[in-house]
């Protein structure tokens, strides 16, 4: 991984960060392709959110450096975001504020998203999950080149997270654009990921889902093997969305 | 009757009063978006030190306290950037400091002034009635310097009060932005020491606006109706003030108070 080709579209060699004279990261490289979603694991305290922000220029580096392909676009959501009570913002207006060109209208990104009764709700309202889908139709607006979450599915249920890891894959398949994604939840990242990264302050572990399931420094790490590809890939008999409703699978 | 006319000093009063509230509200809504109202006050307290500055080094006083206040921003924003320093000592603690120690140094250097025409409590309390024609034309410089410079950056300000690290990765430059806000806050300040005095200038910032949020539903709406408390509060204040002879600045500070709770209970849309 430590040569960029072209299709990069973004790419950071041997990053070295320390805070407080703690090495965070240890020589990390990753390279994100168009088209690609990567899963970032690791411990608690592992240095993921560390890496995230270095990789979006928010972090100091100690070392390595970060190749960007001219004009990419990025999207961002952070682990958090809380909106201060006095700041007065309904859904649709944070969603407006994020667009330059007017090329896509506001409700079509909400429908998308499947939220389009959160439409003249105060941003301040509305439940985690419902912000994470707020966040992604925000995305949406944007048609980024580059998609960064940073646990997007920490305030979900699993049925939850199921149809936001749908959605992402979609929004990748649409739109062609990498997705970078730091998460905790093992079974789901397997199943929807392209290339899984387990991090340790450096880079223990890298390949395909099924290859890392079975690594021992991946077991070492998380103890025992994730066996539960199924979560995600086995069949319903019916789904819900968020709100429960039954959707019909296609 | 009012006797509407630059020559009446009511009139002049009147005018810098309601340029001044137009101006301390719209930077006052992000002062209280931002959680900011400490920094604020940290402002305007070392306000003093420009206004001595002035007097001492023979230069316009609104000079003296633009640049002492930007100074204080540069600092404080330094320090934010020096992880070493910023997690020993909490940022309000720091403001704190740095204000006071500006506000000493101001009280002292006062005493290096023999000009006995020099009043303090002009700069502790303001003085709205000793408004000069020169005072107004700088008012209305400030005001079209400020609200078109927000104008330009309000979308980026907006961006960033939601979140600066996702306002960075979009594209915006947040620290360009937040240091042309600074610079606005200083030139308000500047002009709103004369109104209600450097003691009070906080309040003019942040009375308003906390007013305003409970029947705004958009940004650009409590921007708007935080200047028009604002304006009615200096009305009423300097109403007060000429019936029953109380001291101009504080009695606009009070009418923004009443108005407060008015507000608060006005039924809300939901």
């Amino acid at each position: 991984m430590d040569s960029t080709d072209s299709s990069a579209l973004i790419s950071a060699h041997n990053l070295r960060v320390e805070i407080n004279k703690q090495t965070i990261l240890d020589n990390v490289s990753l390279q994100i392709d168009a088209g690609q979603i990567i899963s970032l694991i690791g411990p608690n305290g592992a240095g993921k959110t560390t890496f995230v922000r270095a990789l979006l220029g928010l972090q100091r580096l100690d070392g390595g450096k970060i190749e960007r392909r001219p004009g990419l676009s990025i999207a961002y959501l952070p682990q958090r975001l809380s909106i201060d009570p006095a700041f007065p913002i309904t859904v649709e207006r944070f969603l407006e504020l994020s667009t330059e060109r007017k090329d896509k209208p506001v409700g079509a990104a909400l429908e998308e998203a499947g939220i389009h009764q959160l439409r003249k709700l105060p941003m301040q309202s509305i439940s985690g999950g419902e912000l994470q889908r707020v966040m992604l139709a925000r995305c949406l607006l944007r048609n980024p080149q580059l998609l960064v979450l940073d646990e997007p599915d920490q305030a979900m249920d699993t049925t939850g997270q199921q149809a936001l890891y749908r959605l992402i894959t979609d929004i990748r398949d649409r739109y062609q654009c990498g997705v970078l994604m730091v998460s905790h939840n093992l079974h789901l990242v397997m199943a929807a990921t392209d290339q899984v990264i387990c991090l340790q302050h450096h880079v223990c572990c890298t390949g395909h889902p099924e290859a890392i399931a079975q690594h021992p420094e991946f077991l070492r790490l998380f103890g025992q093997p994730v066996d539960g590809l199924a979560v995600y890939t086995h069949d319903h008999d019916h789904e819900h969305d968020l709100h429960g409703d039954i959707i019909k699978d296609a | 009757m009012l006797e509407v006319s630059l020559d009446n000093f009511l009139f002049r009063a009147l005018l810098g009063g309601i340029g001044v509230a137009l101006l301390a509200a719209p930077l006052g809504c992000f002062v209280v978006w931002q959680r900011m109202a400490y920094f604020g006050a940290a402002l305007s307290h070392s306000a003093l030190l420009g206004v001595a500055l002035g007097l001492v080094l023979g230069m316009p006083i609104t000079l003296g306290v633009v640049l002492v206040c930007v100074l204080l921003g540069v600092v404080m924003t330094f320090i934010q950037l020096r992880p070493e320093v910023s997690r020993q000592i909490p940022l309000d603690t720091m403001l704190g400091i740095l204000a006071h120690a500006a506000l000493a140094l101001g009280l002292v250097l006062l005493v290096f002034i023999d000009d006995i025409r020099f009043d303090v409590n002009a700069y502790l309390f303001g003085d709205v009635l000793a408004i000069g024609k020169p005072d107004l034309i700088l008012i209305l410089v400030v005001g079209v310097v400020v609200w078109g410079t927000l104008v330009f950056i309000w979308k980026q300000l907006l961006e960033i009060t939601i979140n600066d690290e996702v306002a960075a990765v979009e594209g915006v430059s947040v620290k360009r932005v937040r240091f042309i806000y600074m610079l606005l806050m200083a030139l308000v300040i500047a002009v709103v020491i004369k109104i209600v005095g450097m003691l009070l200038i906080t309040s003019l910032l942040i009375i308003p606006p906390a007013a305003a949020r409970r029947i705004a539903h958009t940004p650009e709406q409590m921007a708007v109706f935080s200047s028009v408390v604002g304006v009615i509060a200096v009305l009423a204040g300097l109403s007060a003030s000429v019936q029953w002879d109380l001291p101009a600045g504080p009695s606009i500070v009070l009418a923004a108070l009443c108005l407060l709770p008015v507000i608060t209970l006005l039924p809300g849309r939901r």
